[in-house]
């Protein structure tokens, strides 16, 4: 198929082709960005699924320290959990690898691989990702560092137990599954470094005709910022990943000072490394990776609320231009991580105030998004509602981060479990929530069905509840000193004792979540053959491209080469027939 | 199905695709050794002692080392534009020396590295032999990747002057940027860590 058929006959060739295929070509090592976006949806749910499974055994912990955990316990091995009592060792193992996989194999990969994969070719009216192989390559590596990490549990010491910073000097001396860990970020590493080359070059290069930078959906925009934080932001975590192997297999000092007491005995390497330097390096990857997980998110609550307010996104521009001045903010503001580590109040000063100037521009995206469902008549289906819950969500996340920013504020609250409540708030009610709006919104284009509104509002209002009910007691028992990663909750504590009683009520909350869990897998599950079939190819009468493609897209997805003649968000124009006016849409002639 | 500008460069963007992705996975690259060479000044700088990188390295292998490299940069250029002027025939000779080249490159560096492992010096000797090993070690990686590629394109990848010979050329091109940038961090290393 060296040349570009006629329509018809193009839509002919690309059912031919597909028949073609063997199965294991079509589905398993697939080149089609549809195919890899679900294998990186299912992929990544299920880790999701998995990280908050470890979560929910540490809550067990929590509330009932030294209490033998009910049903499973006996499951979990006498290394770990003798008689059912998860060991501290244990605790910090579930500790480190909730955070690797939540952050690193299930939110990442879910945002941009399957997201991103699926949604940008379509709404930038692409045959494809630019680099399909590179795209089938970036998926089948992550798995492998996705099994990696699993199979670490089963290492002797068991998986990485040095929190997901994985911060030296501890990690250095840890036992082998930081070692699987490392190899498994390396794999992860160079999986989303081919993916954000595919992802930039696709939306450089393969825009439809009349599809100019300034009529691109949001939704495109936040990725392709997203992509240029995962490009230049992963390979200084791996320049570390490296230097942390070498010091653990080849007895490099890189991360070591000199005079390091392990177990009563100095080790014997020759020193004069910084273990600071571990920290700045791993920052630097890990603030933008903040946006990484948060900026796709924003991308989907866009479209969901232009798409449900029936009106234009307010302040299009505005958004774009604070979109890509935060991606680059997002590499000067990594050691606000750092105040307490003693680097001096000069840097401390230059570090603060990066932060405050780049909640600018996330306050502008809010702003824009609250301004936007002004005088509107809202749809309050199932995916706008979890796209409006992510306002005030993330907006608690965000102004939760203001008192961390700060060096002063942040001493007393560093290390406590005001922090978690913090990032959770952004990542769990916020980013997750924006996930889910994401598959509901998209899953009639992917199956030709819709998702039920009655299970998804059970879904959402107790996914809601509960959320809140994690992570605001989180912020009481910060604010009264409460430290993280402790395994018993903090009950050693004199100062924790008056807060003490809300692990209880977090835990049974998190367990409620997992419950609240079951209505999103039986519509997700059953509504691929049972839901609502869509009456046509754009059931939410929505403007951007891809709701131009047939439904299912056909390898190749449109059936004829689209062409874009206005902006992205053209709902209500006054005079138009409908109250929704497509990208593609020619204008009607005149008289 | 297909993709677009795989060959020729969008108009507006005056790009093929793979031109672009080349220079974008390069510029993650410059990210990847730039926190390797931060983290040399800022060890450095921590350090109570530091020693000259010539009183321990062999500044004479090493010269000769980064004559090699340059001179496959050069005939990796004169590759490129034998198949712009359609000289296959010399096309073949230059990517050739292009691996032949790699190859002493690496044979070099194994005897420098070898000279020390002899005398009983690693990476966990001290700071700056272990960030010498790390930053040549991974150099090499990269020689070695760009070696692969450059086999390849002067072997079984050939074939494609036959087929599509623009599509050829492209990789060529896209093969060079890489192997430029490979040589580009060789020279700030030697500097960096057998001179200063």
């Amino acid at each position: 198929m060296a040349h570009v058929a006629t329509a018809g006959h193009a839509v002919h060739d690309a059912a031919h082709h597909e028949e073609e295929l063997t199965f294991i070509r079509r589905y398993v090592f697939s080149q089609d960005h549809k195919v890899i976006g679900i294998q990186y949806l299912i992929t990544s749910l299920l880790f999701l699924f998995f990280g908050f499974t470890l979560m929910m055994l540490m809550r067990w912990q929590l509330a009932y320290p030294g209490q033998p955990i009910p049903f499973i316990g006996g499951l979990l091995g006498e290394a770990n959990a003798p008689g059912g009592i998860m060991l501290p060792e244990f605790y910090n193992q579930l500790g480190a690898m909730h955070g690797t996989i939540m952050v690193f194999l299930g939110v990442v990969p879910l945002a941009v691989g399957a997201f991103g994969n699926y949604v940008v070719p379509l709404q930038i009216g692409a045959p494809d990702m630019a680099f399909p192989k590179l795209n089938m390559m970036s998926y089948w590596v992550y798995f492998v560092g996705g099994v990696t990490m699993l199979a670490s549990f089963f290492l002797p010491g068991g998986a990485a137990n040095s929190g997901w910073t994985s911060y030296a000097p501890l990690s250095v001396v840890a036992t082998t599954g930081q070692t699987a860990w490392l190899f498994a970020m390396v794999f992860l590493i160079t999986s989303s470094l081919l993916g954000s080359v595919n992802f930039i070059v696709t939306i450089v290069q393969l825009r439809a005709k009349g599809l100019s930078f300034t009529r691109l959906p949001f939704f495109v925009w936040a990725q392709l910022v997203t992509a240029f934080l995962l490009l230049l932001a992963f390979p200084p975590l791996e320049a570390a990943g490296v230097m942390q192997l070498m010091d653990r297999l080849a007895g490099t000092s890189f991360f070591l000072p000199s005079g390091l007491v392990v177990a009563g005995q100095v080790l014997d390497v020759s020193g004069g490394g910084s273990p600071i330097l571990w920290q700045h390096l791993f920052w630097f990857l890990a603030h933008p990776e903040v946006y990484v997980l948060i900026l796709p998110a924003m991308g989907i609550v866009g479209e969901i609320i232009a798409n449900n307010t029936r009106k234009p996104l307010w302040g299009y521009k505005s958004l774009v231009y604070a979109t890509i001045f935060l991606g680059f903010m997002s590499f000067i503001v990594w050691a606000h991580h750092m105040f307490l580590t003693g680097m001096g109040t000069v840097i401390s000063t230059f570090f603060q105030t990066t932060t405050m100037i780049i909640s600018i521009p996330s306050v502008i995206i809010l702003t824009a998004f609250f301004i936007s469902l002004w005088g509107a008549s809202i749809r309050f289906n199932t995916q706008m509602l979890f796209a409006l819950a992510f306002l005030p969500m993330f907006g608690i996340g965000g102004l939760t981060g203001l008192p961390l920013g700060l060096a002063p504020t942040d001493i007393h609250l560093h290390d406590t479990y005001y922090v978690i409540g913090h990032f959770h708030y952004v990542v769990a009610p916020g980013t997750i929530f924006a996930l889910f709006a994401g598959v509901y919104h998209w899953y009639p284009k992917v199956t030709g069905r819709r998702m039920s509104d009655t299970l998804g509002k059970v879904h959402f209002w107790g996914s809601l509840v509960c959320m809140n009910g994690i992570f605001m007691p989180m912020f009481i028992q910060g604010l009264a000193g409460v430290s993280r990663r402790l395994y018993d909750g903090g009950q050693q504590y004199a100062h924790a004792q008056g807060v003490l009683q809300w692990n209880e009520f977090m835990s049974v909350a998190a367990w409620s979540l997992a419950v609240f869990q079951l209505p999103f897998m039986i519509n997700f599950f059953l509504s691929i053959w049972k839901g609502r079939k869509v009456e046509n190819d754009n059931p939410w009468e929505a403007t951007t491209l891809d709701w131009a493609t047939p439904t299912p897209p056909p390898h190749g997805n449109f059936a004829k080469v689209p062409e874009v003649y206005r902006g992205p968000y053209e709902y209500s124009v006054p005079g138009h027939p409908t109250d929704f006016f497509p990208q593609n849409e020619p204008e009607p002639a005149k008289g | 199905m297909q993709i677009p500008y795989t060959v020729h460069p969008r108009p507006d963007t005056g790009l093929f695709n793979a031109k672009l992705g080349v220079w974008l996975f390069l510029a993650s690259e410059v990210m990847l050794f730039g926190a390797l060479f931060s983290s040399y000044v800022l060890l450095r700088e921590g350090a109570l002692t530091w020693p000259h990188g010539y009183e321990i390295l062999n500044i004479p292998l090493a010269t000769l080392n980064t004559v090699v490299l340059i001179s496959s940069s050069i005939t990796m250029v004169m590759a490129w534009a034998s198949l712009k002027l359609n000289d296959f025939a010399k096309y073949k000779r230059y990517i050739g020396s292009t691996v032949l080249l790699g190859f002493g490159f690496l044979i070099i560096k194994s005897f420098e590295y070898g000279a020390k492992f002899s005398h009983g010096i690693g990476p966990g000797d001290s700071t700056f032999l272990a960030i010498y090993f790390t930053l040549t070690g991974l150099h090499g990686l990269h020689v070695i990747g760009g070696m692969i590629v450059n086999g390849y394109l002067w072997g079984p990848g050939s074939k494609m002057w036959q087929s599509d010979p623009e599509r050829l050329t492209n990789r060529i091109e896209v093969a060079g940027l890489y192997w430029h940038f490979v040589d580009l961090v060789w020279i700030f290393l030697f500097p960096v860590l057998y001179l200063l």
